[in-house]
């Protein structure tokens, strides 16, 4: 098998000492045009992989700044077809991997082997389902595996060891270490907790280990160097951009 | 079958940080829930503080009037007014004995909300309510009752600000609670394995209702019909007479104003397959898959989604749903007020309309309506109805 762009791209900023950063953004944000803008500009600053957010009406797992953007795309009329059509037209533009990231309704919808193919079209090399633990996967990896999309775990500070190992069996690409027992949204500080579990993950997983919710400066992130590979950034990038900044400024805080 | 689904609906559609709380739940009802211990408790509970059995009450002036032979089962009669409590008391006893110390839940006319706040008064419990704003505001009596039970009522805003958005709120707040809170979910619907717990919990119903019956008449009704929202008083209703072939199964669902293209509460009438709340099921849904806005007079009602059990008796043909609309609701409840000296819940009014609107078809028939809940907390909405009566 052929290793995932995903990983590569994840390495690659490893190999110069660094932590791979993946910016979050929901499509469609601030505005249809600038989206595109921005994730421009997400890329040219040197983002490894950039996570597109898939809007849903109803996030569970994402809070108030997240849900917000994405109710705002939702109301603009952004879709899952006008994502992937996006991408299609773009396919080849970015250095960086990209993902797609959601909830498992608006995929059903689609359908699953219809997504699967639209996203290797559109030269997405993994999907993040927030809705979708292990023991329901099944039928969506079949339909990821063909066209080499990778379906990313997202595994917690609750996790078991014997879930992580379950979920180490297939993973590919990178595991997302959701750093907080919570949704999405910068945090202060991050639970005590974050470094034992991230050693186990590692321990666990061959893929490189990504660190993501509730980060918004690399110094929190500082204390786990070794332990973790990439910075998912969400929350903290869609407040800069309502505040008036834009991708390139935000970046500029993690590359600094 | 495959674990925690009902023929092809259900399973367990949550962040990753939610499966361990769902397995910790399921653990406990495989060895906790079945012990002897708890059984009795449980039915010592209903019985001493619910007040069960509740009645089965014949309707004489009404059944004289439609011709039908129109039977109620009085959840209304429970102890907090409805049939939430069952499904409560029974969570809450089972949390206490995990160890947790606060009850979570969402609710929408408010009825579940005051249940769990009652329980958790009963086992010295925390307790936290998520109500939509607009619930909020349309059942302001629901409010007052559960925060002088003590609970803290937090009004949400985000989307429809409904019972769906009070969900996804309660499911947030779980996985940052999960460790020291219960999520005491409302309804049949919901990640596996709360489909199931809240049947095992409101099965009660059925089985006094079959029994009641059984009793009075020597044999079974024709018709067993109840108002599904996510479908806990129906499953519950409907549960003891899945075997019995000769009785027909009816749920009655909100069809909001009833205009074409109105938004509605009716997803099995007029939804489709998807997955919401941890649950596949039937939704309702734009074609992309995002969750529609629905609408009932019946705020209990209000919600696009129902419980996966209830889409796969759908399925299997063994119930039927029809709907009936906020006019017809509001008349019935008017009607069985006058009729028989009953206030009932909006959201049982509409199992009670369904009766009336199809009398015609159901002539001479045996018919058990599982009067879900009490109208008090509705008589603000109903208000106008009334007087435009006199």
């Amino acid at each position: 098998m052929s290793v995932s762009p995903l990983n590569t791209k994840i390495r690659e900023a490893n190999a110069k000492g660094k932590v791979a950063l993946v910016p979050y953004l929901p499509a469609g944000y601030p505005t249809r045009e600038r989206f595109w803008e921005e994730l421009d500009k997400l890329d040219a600053a040197g983002a490894s992989v950039i996570e597109i957010g898939m809007p849903f009406s109803d996030p569970v797992a994402d809070g108030p700044v997240v849900e917000a953007a994405c109710l705002k795309v939702l109301e603009d009329g952004i879709t899952l077809q006008w994502i992937l059509d996006g991408l299609r037209e773009r396919k080849g533009r970015y250095n960086a991997a990209l993902l797609l990231m959601g909830y498992l309704n608006p995929v059903l919808q689609y359908g699953p082997e219809r997504f699967a193919r639209a996203c290797a079209e559109g030269g997405v090399s993994g999907l993040i389902i927030a809705d979708m633990p292990i023991d329901e996967a099944g039928f969506l990896t079949d339909a990821l595996k063909p066209h080499n999309v990778e379906l990313i775990p997202l595994v917690g500070l609750n996790t078991s060891r014997e879930r992580l190992e379950m979920y180490a069996k297939d993973a590919g690409g990178f595991v997302y270490m959701v750093s907080v027992l919570g949704t999405t949204g910068q945090r202060d500080s991050l639970p005590a907790r974050v470094k034992e579990k991230l050693a186990e993950v590692r321990e666990v997983f061959d893929i490189p280990v990504a660190l993501g919710f509730g980060l918004k400066h690399p110094d929190q992130v500082a204390p786990f160097a070794g332990l973790m590979d990439a910075a998912v950034i969400g929350s903290a990038l869609i407040s800069h951009i309502e505040a008036g900044g834009d991708a390139a400024s935000y970046m500029d805080i993690w590359t600094s | 079958m495959k674990k925690g689904y009902f023929g092809d609906y259900g399973g367990q559609f949550v962040p990753e940080l939610l499966m361990p709380p769902l397995l910790e739940l399921e653990q406990a009802m495989d060895t906790i829930m079945v012990s002897k211990e708890f059984q009795d408790e449980f039915a010592a509970l209903l019985k001493e503080c619910v007040g069960r059995p509740s009645a089965l009450t014949f309707c004489p002036n009404l059944s004289h009037d439609i011709g039908v032979n129109l039977w109620l089962k009085r959840e209304d009669l429970n102890h907090t007014g409805a049939h939430k409590i069952n499904n409560t008391l029974g969570q809450a006893l089972l949390a206490k004995k995990m160890g947790k110390k606060m009850l979570l839940t969402e609710t929408g006319a408010g009825m579940n909300g005051v249940a769990t706040a009652t329980a958790a008064a009963m086992m010295d419990m925390g307790c936290k309510v998520y109500m939509g704003a607009v619930d909020v505001e349309r059942q302001s009596l629901n409010v007052r009752r559960m925060e002088l039970l003590g609970a803290e009522v937090v009004a949400v805003e985000s989307g429809t600000r409904t019972l769906k958005d009070a969900i996804n709120e309660a499911l947030r707040c779980w996985i940052s609670t999960q460790e020291t809170t219960h999520y005491c979910f409302g309804t049949a619907a919901g990640p596996h394995p709360f489909p199931l717990l809240v049947r095992e919990l409101q099965a009660v119903v059925g089985r006094e209702a079959r029994m009641q019956y059984v009793e009075r008449n020597g044999a079974l009704p024709d018709v067993v019909c109840a108002c599904v929202g996510g479908g806990s008083n129906a499953i519950g209703a409907f549960h003891a007479f899945v075997p019995d072939e000769s009785v027909q199964l009816v749920g009655v669902e909100a069809a909001g104003t009833g205009e074409p293209g109105c938004f509605n509460s009716a997803p099995l009438n007029l939804g489709t397959d998807g997955v919401l709340h941890g649950t596949k099921s039937k939704l309702l849904q734009t074609d992309d898959g995002q969750i529609m806005p629905s609408h009932s007079v019946a705020a209990g009602l209000d919600y696009p989604g129902v419980g996966p059990e209830h889409a796969a008796l759908q399925a299997a043909g063994r119930a039927i749903y029809g709907s009936v609309n906020d006019e017809q609701a509001l008349n019935a409840f008017k009607t069985l007020s006058r009729r028989e000296g009953i206030i009932p819940a909006l959201e049982s009014s509409h199992a009670v309309a369904w009766v009336l609107e199809n009398a015609d078809k159901l002539q001479g028939k045996n018919v058990l309506v599982n009067l879900s809940g009490r109208g008090d907390k509705d008589m603000d909405i109903v208000e106008h109805v009334l007087d435009q009566g006199e």
